[in-house]
């Protein structure tokens, strides 16, 4: 293995390092505290690596992994995620006073199976990434189960993730199994080669059973309407820090494979792949946008919220059949960036909020919080805000994105659904917005009074900052993720 | 640069004001009325001594016939997408700015007495507004414009929202949700019309001068000026986009209506004229017909709704549809005398309506209620908020002598030019409006104070509030022509022929 390729490893080294180096450090010594500074420590370090010790990008390393830019922001938006969820972590679980380190190892093997995913160019990377994403979350989702004091929603979400993830693996398996059978080669770009010398005459059936197969695996982990079933249960028994890993890492980590999948193997000429996706994203938009209307509680609400901004998303790479590549990628990697640390930024607020024995997630839970804690509440509304689209946050130009690519792709039906859909997702918003804005009675102990943690506040800056400034003045990102797409 | 310091002022002085809270709750209204009072020591030297500020004059440019512009500012914002940071004002925006920064005075002053909670967020909130609605006013970027027009709707709704009455949720949200929806539809059309643009030109831009004159397929131009049209026509609003109107300003504490009702409607119009109609003038004539007729079915239909309300607020705020059917009559008769009444309309409207407002929310604080039917003769309880009752309310009605009358009657001059049978509906508004607006008069300050309602009369504050709109009403009504000189360059490079 050439000195190149170590250098582009060097980041997952450290991740698995980090990983060891707490396993056996637990074995030794249990301290909460401990273990949360190792892994913080190990993920900045693998988050800094590439700053001392330049990338050679791009670069293939082995056939399964790709370097280039691309990865490589996917890699630090999933470092940066993994390092607020353990600065989430750590208030969440101190005082449950048992067992809490083995968390810290799940996301680290989390992160893993998600940077794989970053840069993985073949379907074999592809599935170990998503695995490895995917086992590690099964046991997260459950973690908290041995403590007394919580129901049993964690082992009910589990299990309702742990088989429908693993019937979606299947699909996805076998997919790829008859896509091989078809074209015979594992490698993203041989694929293109199949599509396209299959352009004059149909694709054979084989490979299209295979693609949709493929795509319905995609789209589970993507929590996309009609496989969305499980988002909004799962997202509600599991532990908030593992919910915002559900919402942020594992939908970013899916995007960027997908992203890779769709542009290397130039899919978006597959006309019936694109209808599927269409019909995908018009029911995301209308289904998710709907039923979130129905919720009073905020987990769920974020999760059927989720569903909506993916199925946005899909607008961007529906578009790319008829737009710049250059666009479509630059389109989506923005939309799904201002969507991670605007999410994140919600769910550390439900986190200074809940602990593991008290999860205020309720609606109610939220009456009047602008005057009994206004930083929390100005960051909640900020956040809903970038969600809803609002101008001066993120998320309005991550809506941009989706009108000019759909502008420029004449997807004028999509179009009329986002608006549509967009509509009715004010109308919670704002619900939500006007139940933290009203006036209401001082109770005892009230969590929202508490002292907030140094480390959420510091990640709450940053995340706020991320979001304003990219809707304000967005130029030097754009910029950034121009080159990257470029160099695509 | 100046330009961007009327908005800073306020962006900066909203930021002070909420700071300036924890020192007291008086403080917050001392700081928004700095930054109030240093903009319009601004406007004021904009129009009387523009060397001073660095601008042309606005009352000389009328030689210009060019329709020159008194400031222009640009800087880069979003290359990526053409996006500038331009700015410009001309005869018309810097009227309509300093109508904006005359009616916050007048907002902050409806507020002084009555915004007790919060404070410092509420000045935050109405300081911000205005810094939005400048914005739009001079905004020259589609995507700017675009982005203003929302960063103005927010604060408005956490107005509506904290400080409003009993239903305030549900108006709050009609409110924004009319407003950012029609939006929406804006935002795509801007979208189209930039992608055709790009298509012809191969310049991506959102450059107000530069997609002026852009010609889209026959098929497709009607569409995007429609949506255009739809988003200015809810916020003016027209029948039947109006619907969010009345609870937005019946709900909306009497600082906030004085605002929507004086300021934020007349950003509609202002789109119409500044952007739906010059940039797509074919089209835009093609619709003139269904537009002049939607204004004066807004003109009947909402008088007669109006008379129906005995929510004192709700009345006023259906005669602000009424009023502003005239606009959209104005500005698609297209011609002179029209378009200058529209603007005029749009003027006397901002200082009648404001005004009427104020007054029923005073009342509402006073009384509790905004019912009629448990109110009359309160001129004998108090004479002199009686009387400026009387003074608004026959201003509205178009009294020859004061600013509405020159608004309305020219516009339906202009407006017989351009089609007959719409205007003769429209002038019977005019009969109506004397009828609903003597309603009022008759219910609220004559006949017998059932409920032996006692309360105080004008504070100095609410009476300075009221004299300076009722000095700005005769103004107009005696001495319109300097408003109408400002205008004029303005119309005429917006495509208003004149003799």
């Amino acid at each position: 293995m050439s000195s190149a390729a170590i250098i582009d490893l060097l980041q997952l080294i450290m991740v698995t390092t980090t990983t060891v180096v707490v396993m056996l450090v637990i074995a030794f010594r249990r301290d909460h505290g401990l273990i949360n500074a190792l892994t913080q420590t190990g993920l900045l370090l693998a988050l800094l690596i590439p700053q001392l010790i330049p990338q050679i990008l791009p670069f293939q390393v082995t056939p399964l992994l790709i370097f280039d830019d691309f990865s490589a922001l996917f890699s630090s938006i999933m470092l940066i995620t993994a390092m607020v969820i353990v600065a989430m972590a750590y208030p969440y679980f101190e005082k449950k006073h048992n067992h809490n380190e083995e968390f810290y190892l799940l996301l680290l093997t989390a992160t893993l199976g998600s940077l794989v995913m970053a840069g993985s160019n073949h379907f074999v990377s592809m599935f170990i990434g998503m695995e490895m994403l995917g086992v590690s979350l099964y046991a997260m989702i459950a973690y908290p189960v041995h403590s007394a004091s919580v129901p049993v929603r964690p082992m009910e979400a589990a299990f309702k993730y742990l088989i429908m993830s693993g019937m979606a693996s299947a699909f996805m398996l076998f997919g790829i199994a008859l896509m091989y059978a078809s074209s015979g080669s594992l490698e993203f770009s041989a694929l293109a080669q199949s599509v396209s010398s299959r352009a004059t005459e149909d694709l054979d059936s084989i490979m299209l059973v295979g693609l949709l197969l493929l795509f319905s695996g995609i789209a589970f982990k993507l929590s996309l309407v009609p496989f969305h079933i499980w988002t909004p249960d799962v997202y509600e028994g599991a532990p908030v820090p593992v919910t915002a890993v559900l919402a942020t890492m594992s939908k970013a980590a899916m995007v960027a494979v997908a992203l890779r999948l769709l542009l290397s193997a130039q899919l978006s000429s597959i006309g019936e792949l694109v209808t599927a996706l269409t019909v995908m994203a018009i029911a995301s938009m209308l289904l998710g946008n709907f039923l979130a209307l129905l919720q009073t509680n905020v987990k769920r609400l974020l999760a059927y919220s989720s569903v909506a901004h993916l199925g946005y998303l899909l607008v961007i790479i529906i578009a790319a059949a008829q737009i710049p590549d250059l666009l479509s990628v630059e389109g989506a990697v923005f939309y799904i960036a201002a969507y991670v640390f605007t999410s994140l930024a919600g769910f550390v607020v439900v986190n200074v909020l809940s602990d593991a024995s008290r999860e205020l997630v309720e609606l109610e839970d939220y009456r009047g919080l602008l005057w009994r804690n206004p930083i929390l509440a100005a960051v909640f509304i900020i956040v809903l805000l970038s969600l809803a689209g609002i101008p001066l946050t993120a998320g309005f130009i991550g809506k941009f994105y989706i009108f000019v690519t759909g502008v420029e792709g004449e997807l004028w039906t999509l179009l009329t659904v986002l608006i549509a859909g967009s509509s009715v997702a004010l109308y919670y918003y704002l619900r939500f917005i006007y139940v933290m804005l009203q006036s209401t009675a001082t109770v005892a102990d009230d969590p929202a009074l508490r002292a907030i943690p140094t480390g959420s506040k510091l990640v709450m800056a940053v995340m706020v900052a991320f979001i304003i400034v990219l809707g304000i003045y967005p130029a030097p990102f754009i910029t950034s993720i121009q080159q990257l797409a470029a160099s695509f | 640069m100046i330009l961007v310091w009327l908005m800073l002022i306020l962006f900066i002085g909203g930021l002070a004001a909420w700071l300036a809270e924890s020192r007291g709750a008086e403080h917050p209204r001392s700081v928004a009325l700095v930054a109030i009072f240093l903009d319009l020591f601004i406007v004021i030297l904009m129009i009387f001594a523009p060397e001073i500020v660095g601008i042309k004059s606005p009352l000389l440019s009328i030689e210009n016939l060019q329709g020159d512009w008194l400031v222009l500012y640009q800087s880069e914002w979003i290359n990526r997408f053409g996006v500038k940071f331009l700015f410009g004002l001309d005869g018309l925006s810097l009227l309509l700015v300093a109508l904006t920064v005359v009616l916050g005075l007048v907002a902050l002053g409806a507020a002084w007495g009555e915004i007790k909670e919060r404070s410092g967020f509420f000045y935050f909130n109405l300081l911000w507004t205005l810094a939005g609605v400048i914005g739009v006013f001079s905004a020259l970027d589609l995507f700017l414009f675009f982005f203003f027009w929302e960063v103005m709707l927010i604060p408005m709704y956490f107005i509506i929202a904290i400080w409003g009455h009993e239903n305030k949720q549900y108006a709050a949200m009609k409110f924004f949700i009319f407003t950012q929806v029609s939006g929406l539809l804006m935002l795509l059309s801007m979208l189209v019309l930039v992608f055709y643009h790009f298509e012809s030109t191969g310049i991506l831009t959102f450059n107000y001068f530069e997609l002026i004159g852009t010609v889209l397929p026959e098929n497709v131009g009607i569409w995007v000026m429609l949506g255009f049209f739809v988003a200015f026509a809810t916020k003016l609003p027209v029948v039947p986009f109006h619907n969010w109107l009345p609870d937005a300003h019946s709900q909306a504490p009497t600082a906030g209506s004085v605002i929507l009702a004086g300021i934020l409607l007349k950003t509609g119009a202002y789109g119409l004229l500044r952007f739906a109609v010059p940039l797509f003038p074919n089209e835009s004539m093609e619709f003139a017909p269904i537009a002049m007729a939607l204004g004066a079915i807004s003109i009947l239909y909402t008088a007669k709704v109006a008379f129906a309300q005995n929510d004192l607020k709700r009345l006023i705020a259906y005669t602000s549809v009424s009023h502003m059917g005239f606009v959209v009559l104005g500005i698609y008769a297209w011609n002179a005398q029209a378009v200058q009444g529209a603007v005029m309309t749009m003027l006397a409207h901002g200082f009648s309506a404001a005004a009427l407002f104020m007054l029923a929310g005073g009342l509402q604080h006073r009384i509790h209620t905004r019912n009629m039917d448990e109110m009359g003769g309160f001129w004998g309880v108090v004479p002199r908020m009686s009387f400026m009752a009387l003074f608004f309310t026959v201003a509205a009605v178009g009294m020859p002598g004061l600013g509405n009358f020159v608004g309305e009657f020219l516009v339906l001059l202009g407006g017989f030019k351009a089609n007959v049978t719409v205007t003769v509906f429209a002038a019977m508004g005019l009969i109506v409006a004397a009828v609903y607006s003597l309603i009022v008069l008759q219910k609220v300050f004559h006949g017998e104070n059932k409920n032996n309602h006692i309360m105080h009369d004008l504070t100095y504050m609410e009476f300075l509030c009221f004299a300076l709109m009722m000095v700005g009403l005769i103004w107009m009504g005696l001495y319109p022509q300097p408003m109408l000189d400002m205008a004029e360059p303005t119309l005429r490079s917006l495509g208003v022929t004149f003799q």
